[in-house]
């Protein structure tokens, strides 16, 4: 038995070492994995809570509060910006430390909640204001990056697999020999994925909706446009993938080294605002972030057409960029 | 016959460090079933995959109804690749319903179920067809655009001889609505019953090419005599016979049987195995090449 399990071992170690597209993917993706972490992540230790500061600048000799550790001082002088951005959980708290001291929490923030005890224990007489508008639980703004993400996984791998695998049985070979030509062929497996990711999303919009008892701010009907040009943008981008290579292990590998940058740096699951400005510079190249940016300023902010129109003309411009060269490039049989 | 509705013209396929096919020339009038015969590797599959413009060529053309072979082409070709995968989960009815859609006009699903004889399998998984009813499908999906020409790749290898005897009747039926059938194959008695004119091909050429039983009459006026090689005594290769040796048996072609037999028993070489046939393609083959066509 041992034998047998050594030949198949080794065969299958010679199959993977020899499939140099393959073997190299797997290798790439964790290494990106460390250097992407290490860039978000990295460097000293991470302040627990982040407060913005109503002045132009930060001085720490002006109060006790701006001296407290594990605490990030934000200069935020403009008043309206600084509680919209507490509204939506990217500052715990906002202050005011001048002559008649005030501040302002989302009383839905936990970490809120905490910042506000240290605010007090220094600045015993600081007034606490009235937070106008809606405040966003962190599930909130959690909830259009749960959609997205299932989005991109659905988009890229649902196809990717798919053509590889009709490619690699000689299913394509045979339907080259049709009239039907490349475009069309790609058209059809968009169309068709676009249909399963609708409904997957409708119904994962309305399920987790109900439970969580979200609803959106602002026209669901933009909100499904926005998320119909992201899935398009992101099927193509599979389809591009997918053009004309023939192992499933090789297109797996491209594919994981796409996803995970997007999903750690689209902001799925947290903000990025303080990351390096270069790596916001990379998120915006991804469709998911377009997508994300677009959802929550419709979701969670009530925007309108005009303000994510930039969003939509990004996405069809990659639907259409990522079709063509994925026409371009795409072959019926292996070579 | 009619004129020419393909012709192929000095065709070259060269490969990296291969030459599949070094400078074919052919043509295939309307109606007819031209064969292209040759063992493994003889560049069967990489003329006919030219011809039906999956494959590009390296040197020469392909001529459809004397032009070069337009986008129209696939719109009149029916195709059975030598391996051809279908998309899962589907039935039988569906598959050839998913290329019905595929052309502009074309036979009734109905009607190609009818014509392969699949209408008792047409609602069932074509995963869980049988090796000819797979065969009989491909076929069906081949001719769903009612093709002015039908490629068949090696439609019958791997089949039971009783499918395969089913298949050459439907390909018998086809020819008999006056379809061109290009056709490739090693098996020398499909040819001979199915094909009006064969190439037989070697090393990316064509070795001889006409009629089946006229290549025979040119190349055999004798009968041929069959030995198994164990029966064949070392001694008796000197004798002054015409020999060709196979893998497994001896061929003496000869005109004169009566005195070739009096050699051979004067040689005591044992005739209990001998078989006395006519000569066919695969002999012809061996006589032009030195080579069997299946080893």
């Amino acid at each position: 038995m041992i034998r047998r399990l050594a030949s198949v071992w080794h065969a299958r170690n010679l199959e993977f070492l020899r499939d140099r597209g393959t073997l190299m993917f797997t290798l790439l993706l964790p290494l990106m994995l460390v250097v992407g972490m290490g860039f978000v992540f990295g460097g000293p230790p991470r302040p627990l809570f982040k407060v913005g500061v109503l002045a132009e600048q930060i001085d720490k000799a002006t109060s006790p509060f701006l001296r407290e550790q594990y605490v990030q001082f934000v200069a935020t002088p403009d008043e309206p910006t600084a509680l919209h951005k507490l509204t939506h959980q990217t500052l715990d708290l906002v202050v005011d430390l001048g002559a008649n001291a005030r501040y302002w929490v989302n009383t839905d923030s936990p970490k809120g909640y905490i910042v506000e005890k240290l605010l007090l224990a220094a600045v015993p007489g600081a007034q606490r204001q009235p937070v106008t508008g809606v405040a966003v639980r962190y599930v909130d703004w959690l909830f259009p990056g749960i959609l997205g993400m299932n989005l991109m996984f659905s988009c890229l791998f649902g196809v990717g697999y798919v053509v590889v695998r009709y490619r690699k049985s000689g299913f394509l070979k045979r339907l080259h020999a049709t009239p039907l030509s490349a475009f069309e062929f790609l058209g059809a497996q968009v169309l068709s994925r676009l249909a399963i990711i609708v409904t997957v999303t409708s119904i994962l919009y309305f399920g987790i909706g109900t439970i969580i008892g979200f609803h959106s701010a602002g026209n669901v009907a933009l909100l499904a446009l926005l998320m119909i040009v992201g899935a398009l943008s992101m099927i193509a981008l599979g389809l591009t993938v997918a053009a004309r290579f023939s192992s499933e292990e090789l297109v797996g590998g491209v594919l994981n080294v796409l996803t995970w940058p997007m999903m750690l740096l689209s902001g799925v699951w947290f903000s990025l605002e303080d990351s390096p400005r270069w790596v916001q510079w990379v998120a915006h190249v991804f469709p998911l972030t377009h997508v994300l940016d677009g959802a929550r300023a419709v979701m969670l902010d009530g925007a309108g057409l005009a303000q994510v129109a930039p969003h939509l003309l990004y996405l069809a411009a990659t639907t259409l960029a990522f079709l063509a060269f994925g026409a371009w490039s795409f072959r019926w049989r292996i070579d | 016959m009619d004129a020419p509705i393909l012709e192929v013209r000095d065709l070259v396929k060269q490969y990296t460090a291969i030459t599949a096919v070094a400078g074919v020339s052919f043509s295939v009038p309307q109606g007819m079933c031209f064969g292209l015969l040759g063992p493994n590797g003889a560049g069967k599959t990489t003329t006919i995959e030219i011809m039906e413009g999956i494959l590009p060529a390296t040197a020469g053309e392909v001529r459809y109804r004397g032009e070069p072979q337009g986008a129209s082409f696939r719109e009149e070709a029916g195709i059975l690749f030598q391996k051809t995968a279908l998309q899962d989960f589907l039935t039988v009815r569906q598959s050839i319903a998913l290329f019905r859609g595929l052309y502009r006009s074309g036979l009734g699903v109905d009607e190609v179920l009818k014509l392969c004889a699949l209408e008792a399998l047409a609602g069932r998984d074509r995963r869980k067809l049988s090796g000819g009813q797979q065969q009989r499908l491909l076929l069906a999906i081949a001719l769903v655009n009612d093709p002015a020409v039908l490629f068949l790749d090696e439609p019958t290898t791997g089949l039971d001889p009783q499918a395969r005897r089913n298949f050459w009747d439907l390909v018998q039926s086809i020819k008999a609505r006056h379809k061109t059938i290009i056709l490739t194959t090693h098996y020398m008695e499909e040819a001979e019953l199915l094909c009006d004119e064969v190439a037989i091909m070697d090393r990316g050429r064509i070795v001889a090419q006409g009629p089946p039983q006229r290549l025979l009459r040119e190349h055999f006026a004798e009968v041929l005599l069959e030995l198994p090689r164990q029966d064949f005594p070392p001694a008796a290769r000197e004798l002054p016979l015409q020999l060709l040796e196979a893998s497994d048996r001896i061929e003496i072609t000869t005109q004169d049987l009566e005195g070739t037999l009096r050699t051979l028993l004067a040689a005591h070489v044992p005739l209990t195995n001998l078989r006395i046939r006519p000569a066919n393609l695969e002999d012809l083959f061996l006589a032009l090449t030195g080579k069997e066509l299946r080893p």
